[in-house]
C-alpha cells in the first residue's frame, strides 16, 4: 500500500480532475437532458423528433464510441478546441439522453387532473410545464436521475483515455504501466478514489429520496 | 438419422480445417518477404526455455497489432513489420515455423505484465530497454537502437526540436504509458502533453490540427509519416537514445543467450538485413546494422 | 398519446403556431445537418475511396473487412452474453442471500453490493485482467473481460431481482406461508417464478447495458468490435466511416432489444398491471442508466 501513500498528491490531483470533469458534465448533461425532455412532451413536431432520434442513438451507443467522434468527428466539421471539453461534451451528450428519459418519465408520472387544472386556471404550454408539472416531477425524478448520475461519474474514468488525461483512472493507469507499480495497489488506490465519490452521493440520494418521497 | 447429422457436421468440420490448412499454406508462399529458415534438428538442453518451446512446437510472441512498419495486423490477419520478422527469426531457430506462432496484442501498457504472467513467451514490441522495466523483466538485444524525435505538419516551421516546444506553446501527442510520454515532460508542462492509446490517434490529432506535434521513437513516426501521404514531416533531431530489446520471463539468462546468439547468426546471414529491408526499410534510407548486444545476467 | 394532457386540444390560432414552430424548428434542424454534412464533403469525408471497403461489394477489402467485423462481433456477443448468464446467476443468488441472510452477516452482502456499484466497471475489467494473474489464475482475456462485467453487472441485477420480488404484493408470500412452505420454498416456488416475469423487461435492459459495456474490452485489447475496428482503421485510414458503421450496428441491435423489451412489458402488463408497474418503478433507476 505504500505505493498509494508515495502518490498521494498524484491521486489527489487525480480525484480533482475526475470531480472536475463530473461538475461540468453533471451541469450540461442535466441542462441540455432537461431541455431535451421538454422536446419530447413539445407539440412541435420536428422537436419531438430531435428528442426522440437523440436517445435512440445516444442510449444505444458505448460511450466509447460517442467520445470517439467527439474526439476526432468535431475537428472534422470545423470545431477545435481542448480536449477537456471533447471529452465533457461527450459525456453530456451520452448522459442527457438518460436525464431525458428520467425527466420524461417523470413528466409522465404527474397526474393528467394536474395538467387539466392548470389549463383550466389558463396556463399555456410553458406555463403549465415550468410552474405546475415540472415541480411534481422533480420527485419522481430525483431516484432515477441520482443513480444516472452517479453512472455519469463512473463513466467518466473512460474520457481520460481520449485525450484528457489526469483523471483518477488515467493516473492509475499510469502508475500500473509506465511506471510499473505492482496493478494491485496502485488499483485499489483509484478504486477507493471512485468510493469517495459514489458512495456518500449515493447514500446523499437516499437521503433525497426519502425527503421528496410522495406517502402512497 | 441423429448419428449421420453428427458424421455430416464432423465431415465439414474436417474439410474446412483441411481448406483452412490449404489457405494457409498458399498465403505462405506467395508473400514478399522471404520466411526466415526453420532449424528442423534444433536441440537445447533439457529443462531450458528454449526446449520446452521446442517440445511444444509452438510460441506465443507479445507484438503490435497497430504499428506501421514493426508490427501490423493486417486486414487478412497476416502479421507484418521488423518486430515481426525479428520474432519470426527466433522461433525459427527454435525449430518453430511462422504458422506456429500465436501472435498476442501488446500495446505500450501491459508488456511487463504479459511476461510476468507468462502470457507470452517473449516480446517484441518496439519495446526499449530501461532500468525501471528491467526490474521486472529481462532484456535479450538490443536489436535496434531508435530515437526519440518529433513529427510536426509538412509546413510547420516554428517547431525545430524538443526546447523550441515551450515557446511555442504546442500541444504534443503521445501514447499513454510510454517511455516518450515520460520522458517529453523534460520539454513542456503537464497541460501540454495530450496522451492516447495508440499512436495513430495521435496523427489524427496531428492532421486535425488538434496538436502541434507527434513525439515518439523516430522509425515508429517514420510510419506515421510514410501513411500521410506527405503531409507529415520528421524534425529529424533524435534527443534520447531508444535501444529495442526484447523482452523475456525474468532471470532467463539461458534463453537470453540463446536470442543473442541467434540475433548475432541472423546479422552474418544476412537474414537481420533481409527483414528490415522487407519491412523498415521500405520507407527508411539507411540499412541499421546490428548494435551491440548487452550482456544476459 | 400521454403527451396530449400538457396541452389543450389546439384551437385554430395555436394550431397555426405550432405549425409554424415545426417549420422553424424544421429549418434549424435541417440548416444545421446540411453544415455539418457540408464541412464534412469539404473534409473529403463522403470520398467514395473511404466508404467502398464497407459498402461495395465488389471492392477488394470488401469481404475481409467484413469477415473481421463479423468475428469481432461473435467475440463482442459471447462476452455479453457469458457475462449476462453469470451475471443472472449471482446477482439472483446474492438477491436471495441478502433476503434471506441473518441480520449479522447481511451487513457483508450489502457492503460487497455497494462497493461493487460504486467502482467504474472498466477498473472493474482492468483489475480483473491485472491483478487475477498475480494470484495465479490465468485465463483467455475474454474471461477477464466476463468477469469484469459480471463483477458489477451481479450486483445491478441483485438490485433489480431484489426490487422483483418485492414489488409482489405481499398477499403472495403470506398465502405460501399459511401453506406451510418452508422460507426456501416460499422463494424457488412462489415469489422468484413471478418475479422473474415481471423482471424480464428490466432484464433485457440490462444486456443492453452489457453488451455498450464490452467495448471497453479495448482497455486489455480484447478482440471486440471496438478494438477490431482500431485494427481496420490502421489499414484502410478511414477513422470517421469506419466508427460511424459500427456505431450504426450498435445502435441497431441494442434498439431492437429495447424494443423487445417494451413489447415484453406490453405483454405482461396486460391484465397484470399494477403489478408490473410497481416493477417498472422499482427498477427504472437500476436498468438501463449506468454504464458506458
Amino acid at each position: 500500500m505504500n505505493v498509494i501513500i508515495e502518490n498521494f498528491p498524484l491521486y489527489v490531483d487525480g480525484l480533482l480532475r475526475t470531480l472536475q470533469i463530473c461538475a461540468y458534465g453533471f451541469v450540461g448533461s442535466l441542462v441540455l437532458g432537461t431541455i431535451l425532455g421538454a422536446f419530447r412532451v413539445s407539440p412541435v413536431a420536428p422537436l419531438r423528433w430531435v428528442g426522440t432520434a437523440w436517445v435512440t442513438v445516444f442510449r444505444n451507443c458505448p460511450l466509447t464510441i460517442v467520445l470517439f467522434f467527439c474526439a476526432f468527428g468535431l475537428p472534422e466539421v470545423g470545431i477545435n478546441g481542448l480536449y477537456f471539453w471533447f471529452g465533457v461534451t461527450g459525456l453530456v451528450l451520452y448522459t442527457s439522453a438518460f436525464v431525458c428519459e428520467a425527466v420524461r418519465s417523470g413528466i409522465n408520472s404527474v397526474s393528467p387532473g394536474q395538467a387539466e387544472a392548470a389549463r383550466a386556471v389558463g396556463l399555456n404550454f410553458g406555463q403549465s410545464l415550468s410552474s405546475v408539472i415540472m415541480p411534481q416531477a422533480v420527485r419522481t425524478v430525483i431516484p432515477p436521475l441520482g443513480s444516472v448520475i452517479i453512472a455519469m461519474i463512473k463513466n467518466s474514468a473512460i474520457v481520460g483515455a481520449f485525450g484528457v488525461g489526469g483523471d483518477l483512472f488515467a493516473v492509475g493507469q499510469g502508475l500500473a504501466s509506465a511506471q510499473g507499480k505492482a496493478a494491485l495497489p496502485v488499483l485499489t488506490g483509484v478504486a477507493l478514489g471512485y468510493l469517495v465519490i459514489t458512495i456518500p452521493g449515493g447514500l446523499l440520494l437516499g437521503i433525497l429520496e426519502r425527503k421528496v418521497a410522495i406517502a402512497r | 438419422m441423429r448419428l449421420s447429422k453428427v458424421l455430416r457436421a464432423g465431415a465439414v468440420v474436417a474439410a474446412a480445417s483441411l481448406a483452412l490448412a490449404a489457405c494457409g499454406g498458399g498465403s505462405d508462399g506467395d508473400s514478399g518477404a522471404a520466411e526466415p529458415s526453420v532449424n528442423q534438428e534444433a536441440e537445447f538442453e533439457a529443462g531450458t526455455t528454449m526446449a520446452q518451446l521446442n517440445e511444444a512446437g509452438t510460441v506465443t510472441v507479445g507484438t503490435k497489432f497497430d504499428q506501421p512498419l514493426f508490427g501490423l495486423k493486417g486486414l487478412d490477419g497476416e502479421m507484418e513489420g521488423f518486430d515481426v520478422e525479428i520474432a519470426k527469426i527466433i522461433a525459427g531457430k527454435l525449430g518453430i515455423s511462422p504458422d506456429q506462432i500465436t501472435w498476442e496484442e501488446t500495446p505500450s501498457a501491459t508488456r511487463e505484465e504479459v511476461i510476468e504472467q507468462g502470457k507470452v513467451d517473449f516480446v517484441v514490441a518496439t519495446y526499449t530497454m530501461n532500468e525501471e522495466r528491467a526490474q521486472r523483466v529481462s532484456f535479450a538485444g538490443p536489436y535496434y537502437q531508435a530515437g526519440q524525435d518529433l513529427m510536426v505538419k509538412k509546413d510547420n516551421t516554428e517547431i525545430t526540436g524538443p526546447d523550441s516546444l515551450k515557446q511555442t506553446n504546442a500541444r504534443v501527442c503521445s501514447v499513454t504509458g510510454s517511455t516518450p510520454s515520460e520522458e517529453i515532460l523534460k520539454y513542456v508542462d503537464k497541460e501540454q502533453l495530450v496522451l492516447f492509446d495508440v499512436y495513430s490517434k495521435c496523427a489524427d490529432a496531428l492532421r486535425n490540427n488538434q496538436v502541434d506535434a507527434v513525439t515518439t521513437d523516430n522509425v515508429i513516426l517514420l510510419g506515421l509519416v510514410e501513411e500521410s501521404g506527405g503531409d507529415f514531416k520528421l524534425v529529424d533531431k533524435p534527443f534520447t537514445e531508444e535501444p529495442y530489446g526484447i523482452g523475456i520471463k525474468k532471470g532467463d539468462t539461458k534463453f537470453c543467450e540463446f536470442i543473442h546468439d541467434t540475433l548475432r547468426e541472423a546479422a552474418q546471414s544476412g537474414d537481420y538485413e533481409e527483414a528490415w529491408k522487407n519491412t523498415a526499410g521500405k520507407v527508411s534510407e539507411n540499412t541499421p546494422e546490428l548494435p551491440e548486444l548487452g550482456t544476459c545476467a | 398519446m400521454s403527451t396530449s394532457i400538457l396541452y389543450d386540444t389546439p384551437g385554430p390560432r395555436s394550431r397555426r403556431r405550432t405549425a409554424i414552430g415545426s417549420v422553424v424548428a424544421g429549418v434549424a434542424i435541417l440548416a444545421a445537418l446540411a453544415l455539418v454534412v457540408q464541412q464534412l464533403a469539404e473534409q473529403g469525408q463522403f470520398d467514395l475511396e473511404l466508404w467502398s471497403p464497407w459498402i461495395d461489394p465488389t471492392d477488394e477489402q470488401f469481404p475481409a473487412v467484413w469477415d473481421l467485423i463479423t468475428e469481432a462481433a461473435i467475440n463482442t456477443l459471447t462476452a455479453a452474453v457469458l457475462a449476462m448468464a453469470f451475471s443472472l446467476v449471482i446477482g439472483t443468488l446474492l438477491a436471495l442471500s441478502r433476503i434471506t441472510a441473518a441480520a449479522w452477516y447481511r451487513w457483508i452482502i450489502v457492503g460487497v453490493v455497494e462497493l461493487l456499484r460504486g467502482i467504474p466497471v472498466v477498473i472493474a475489467i482492468f483489475f480483473a485482467a491485472r491483478v487475477l494473474p498475480q494470484f495465479g489464475l490465468d485465463l483467455p482475456t475474454l474471461w477477464y473481460l466476463v468477469i469484469g462485467l459480471t463483477a458489477y453487472n451481479s450486483v445491478i441485477i441483485a438490485e433489480i431481482v431484489r426490487a422483483g420480488i418485492n414489488s409482489l404484493p405481499r398477499g403472495q408470500r403470506e398465502a405460501a406461508e399459511s401453506l406451510g412452505l418452508r422460507r426456501s420454498q416460499v422463494l424457488a416456488q412462489v415469489l422468484l417464478p413471478q418475479a422473474f416475469r415481471v423482471m424480464l423487461p428490466a432484464l433485457i435492459s440490462q444486456l443492453v447495458v452489457v453488451l455498450k459495456d464490452t467495448s471497453l474490452g479495448f482497455i486489455i485489447s480484447y478482440e471486440e468490435t471496438v478494438n477490431t475496428a482500431g485494427i481496420i482503421i490502421q489499414n484502410l485510414r478511414n477513422p470517421i466511416q469506419t466508427y460511424l458503421i459500427i456505431a450504426v450496428l450498435f445502435i441497431v441491435v441494442n434498439y431492437a432489444l429495447s424494443r423487445l423489451a417494451v413489447y415484453i412489458e406490453y405483454r405482461l402488463s396486460r391484465g397484470k398491471k399494477s403489478v408490473s408497474k410497481k416493477a417498472e418503478e422499482a427498477t427504472m433507476s437500476e436498468a438501463g442508466t449506468a454504464g458506458a
